[in-house]
């Protein structure tokens, strides 16, 4: 039985149990599902094995917004806890659990497989490309963050889940301080998460420099393919940091290195420094493609070309670089000097010049344009004024001295969810609904859509503000309980009535999209926001090949060029393409990667050097395969494109 | 036939080979910690430039200025990490 007592939850509670209840049922129900319906060959053909960037995209979707729900009931839980004074409802335990993986998820598992559902849905049809650079490494990104998730995931119910906060400091972190299981987990699902990111950054960069339509010059590409080759650009120089340094921390952890101990040569700082060398660039990464949608969606709907391109991408480079560069002001407090605190606090002011220029910019978008209020729209309108205060807010922080009185208190925490929430939230949720018609076609409901729009924002100010306020009077972030006499209490309960109404604002948005599926009108053509950009140009639904022919590009907006100004953007006859062939095997190491993972966390060596082994020889198998793609035929895209466009 | 002999990457190997023979030096020779690191790191860069200009092909086809920039922005940043944090950890802790 000693093999097994290292999988039992170390605080167990009747939330843990139930949950553990709950996942085994509905594990069971989709297994019997599947099955019943018979839809496992269709799942294998179409889902697991696809290369196609559409489907992947879409299944980083489902991931999304899983993971938005199950970070969302996290966030329930801790609002909860802190309603009221000397709360019972968590113990401490539990609440630093539930507040580590909340972190996590939001911003590993939900606001990046997000960011990376755009990049594989929109950034090929963008530059008018048949799929991106390396189609099976795109799949085999998926499935390793996939497999990441996952096994962060099941950390409550087996073995504990990580509960050093989402920053994961050590020593807090180490052996001597965090004895469950916990931190592995935390070591490995994001390890195996994050190599999946660096592949993707590496695949979209060569997407987008080397697959653009004939003729899209770099200063041509449409705004949100900008900020994509940037985010992606910082991918690639940010994520080997965390790489290393959860390497690291996991040979600290299992094999007794000393890198982040206190003694022995080690140093503990040293954590909090690379992981914020990573970290920094991390929020760039995830709030550029944010920008880039609100680029797209408020050229459309003010219907007007996006004033200032040169400035907006001049402004993201300066961004991408300046993001290196401010990591320190993280851990102002942590004991360095005055100069080195002066340094990081100016380059971090400094910052807030480049988005401000964005700021700028969309405002004079608008300024004299033919405002059109949709959902999207409206998405951005609430953004503007609120991202704003985040921004304002976040300078108050970056002044090193002033920082002694608001870190770690809810000051901080209310700034940056005031800056991830309006700022990569909405976007993710308004590019949601904009692109929405392009993946299923249909619309989702705008009625329901405004509805969700307003909630989300009454309940986000209700929720935040109040942090601000109790910050600066003192309540420390991370703490699951305070006395009465601290007088907090009010504004908590204002907090966590504003999370609930956020609640019923994410409920109100799987409601829109059952709705929009039963009753939402199918004959909506290409393009029903009358949009821009080559996405629009193409078929809905989407082709396998997404172009019958190549676009020929002259301008920056060259599917409304089209429209208004009669420049031709399909010239030449349609020819047969050649189209990457499915492979079941990202799937199947990724899987071998997840067994592999967990054996490392449990240390359960033979396991971990089989699978290790696994994981080699799909390498191998794929170095010798011969796999030449397929071409598909005239007469076929001929008779896609006939029925397409018929279906009109 | 003189265009077919590829005089650039001989040139390179023989440089390289010479990198690592004074980088074998530190090792054989009886010199100061400081004089030896010295030594490794130079010629680890120069051997890592070499490498990737005369071997991996950088400044051969159309992309050249993509991968320079990219390899400019990566010493960028590689520099003010290593820099940054010796400031917050040496020159100012």
């Amino acid at each position: 039985m000693d093999f097994f007592d290292r999988f039992a939850v170390p605080h167990p509670s009747f939330l843990i149990y139930a949950s553990m209840v709950a996942i085994g049922l509905t594990v069971i129900a989709v297994l019997v599902g599947i099955t019943y319906f018979k839809k496992w060959d269709y799942l294998w053909r179409e889902w697991l094995t696809t290369v196609d960037h559409k489907r992947i995209g879409i299944m980083y979707l489902i991931s999304a917004l899983l993971m938005l729900f199950r970070g969302g009931v996290d966030a329930i839980m801790l609002r909860a806890q802190l309603a009221i004074p000397d709360n019972k409802l968590l113990e401490s335990q539990h609440y630093n659990e539930v507040f580590s993986t909340h972190g996590v998820v939001m911003i590993l598992f939900m606001a990046m497989p997000f960011i990376m559902f755009f990049f594989n849905f929109v950034v090929p049809l963008q530059i008018g490309a048949r799929d991106v650079a390396f189609p099976r490494l795109n799949a085999i990104s998926f499935w390793l963050f996939f497999m990441g998730a996952m096994l962060f995931n099941i950390s409550f119910v087996i073995g504990g889940s990580p509960d050093a906060g989402w920053t994961s400091y050590f020593p807090l972190a180490g052996n001597d301080f965090s004895t469950s299981v916990g931190s592995n987990y935390y070591m490995i699902a994001i390890q195996i998460a994050g190599i999946g990111t660096l592949m993707t950054g590496i695949n979209f960069i060569t997407t987008i420099f080397k697959m653009r339509a004939p003729g899209m010059k770099l200063m041509q590409m449409p705004m949100f393919t900008w900020s994509a080759l940037i985010s992606n650009l910082i991918i690639v120089f940010a994520f080997p940091v965390l790489t290393v340094l959860l390497a690291m921390g996991t040979m600290d952890r299992l094999f007794d290195t000393k890198f982040f101990a206190i003694g022995d040569g080690g140093s503990d700082m040293l954590w909090a420094n690379l992981f914020w060398v990573w970290g920094h660039p991390e929020v760039y990464i995830l709030i550029l493609p944010a920008f880039g949608l609100f680029s797209e969606i408020i050229s459309t709907f003010a219907r007007r070309n996006l004033y200032g391109y040169k400035s907006m991408v001049a402004s993201m480079v300066v961004i991408s670089a300046f993001s290196f560069f401010v990591w320190a002001h993280h851990f102002f407090t942590m004991g360095q000097g005055a100069l080195a605190n002066s340094f990081f606090s100016i380059t971090t002011m400094a910052i807030a010049v480049p988005t401000g220029v964005k700021i700028f910019n969309w405002l004079f978008t608008l300024w004299k344009g033919k405002i059109e209020f949709t959902t999207p729209m409206l998405y951005a309108m609430h953004f503007l004024p609120l991202f704003t205060l985040g921004g304002v807010t976040g300078v108050m922080l970056a002044m090193s001295a002033a920082d002694y009185q608001y870190h770690n208190t809810m000051f901080l925490v209310a700034h940056f969810h005031n800056v991830i929430i309006p700022g990569v939230v909405y976007a993710m949720l308004g590019g949601l609904t904009y692109y929405w018609p392009k993946m299923f076609g249909f619309m989702l409901n705008e009625r329901i859509g405004k509805w969700t729009v307003w909630l989300m924002s009454i309940g986000f100010v209700l929720a935040f503000i109040p942090m601000y306020i109790t910050g600066l009077d003192g309540q420390a972030r991370r703490m699951y309980t305070y006395s009465e006499a601290t007088g907090f209490g009010p504004l908590n309960m204002v907090a966590f009535i504003g999370a609930g109404i956020m609640a019923i604002s994410f409920a109100l948005l799987v409601y829109n999209i059952y709705y929009s599926v039963r009753y939402s009108p199918r004959n909506i053509g290409n393009d029903p926001w009358n949009a821009r950009t080559l996405e629009w140009a193409t078929h809905t639904p989407v082709p396998e090949y997404n172009f019958a022919v190549m676009p020929q590009v002259k301008s920056t907006e060259a599917f409304w060029d089209a429209k208004k100004n009669g420049h031709e953007i399909f010239k030449g006859k349609i020819e047969k393409i050649h189209m990457p062939n499915s492979s079941g095997l990202p799937f199947i190491m990724s899987c071998i990667f997840f067994v592999f993972g967990f054996s490392m966390i449990f240390s359960i060596w033979p396991l971990a050097i089989i699978s290790l082994l696994g994981i080699l020889g799909c390498l191998v198998y794929r170095s010798f395969e011969k796999d030449h793609g397929h071409y598909i035929p005239v007469e076929e895209i001929e008779e896609t494109e006939t029925k397409l466009r018929g279906a009109k | 036939m003189k265009e077919l002999f590829p005089i650039k990457q001989v040139m390179g190997f023989a440089f390289s080979l010479i990198l690592t023979a004074v980088a074998l030096l530190v090792y054989f020779l009886d010199m100061s910690f400081t004089a030896g690191i010295t030594i490794l790191l130079v010629t680890a860069f120069i051997q890592a430039g070499l490498q990737l200009v005369v071997f991996m092909h950088a400044g051969e086809t159309e992309d050249k200025g993509a991968i320079y920039s990219n390899v400019y922005f990566g010493i960028l940043v590689a520099l003010v990490t290593i820099f940054g944090t010796l400031l917050i950890f040496v020159w100012d802790m």
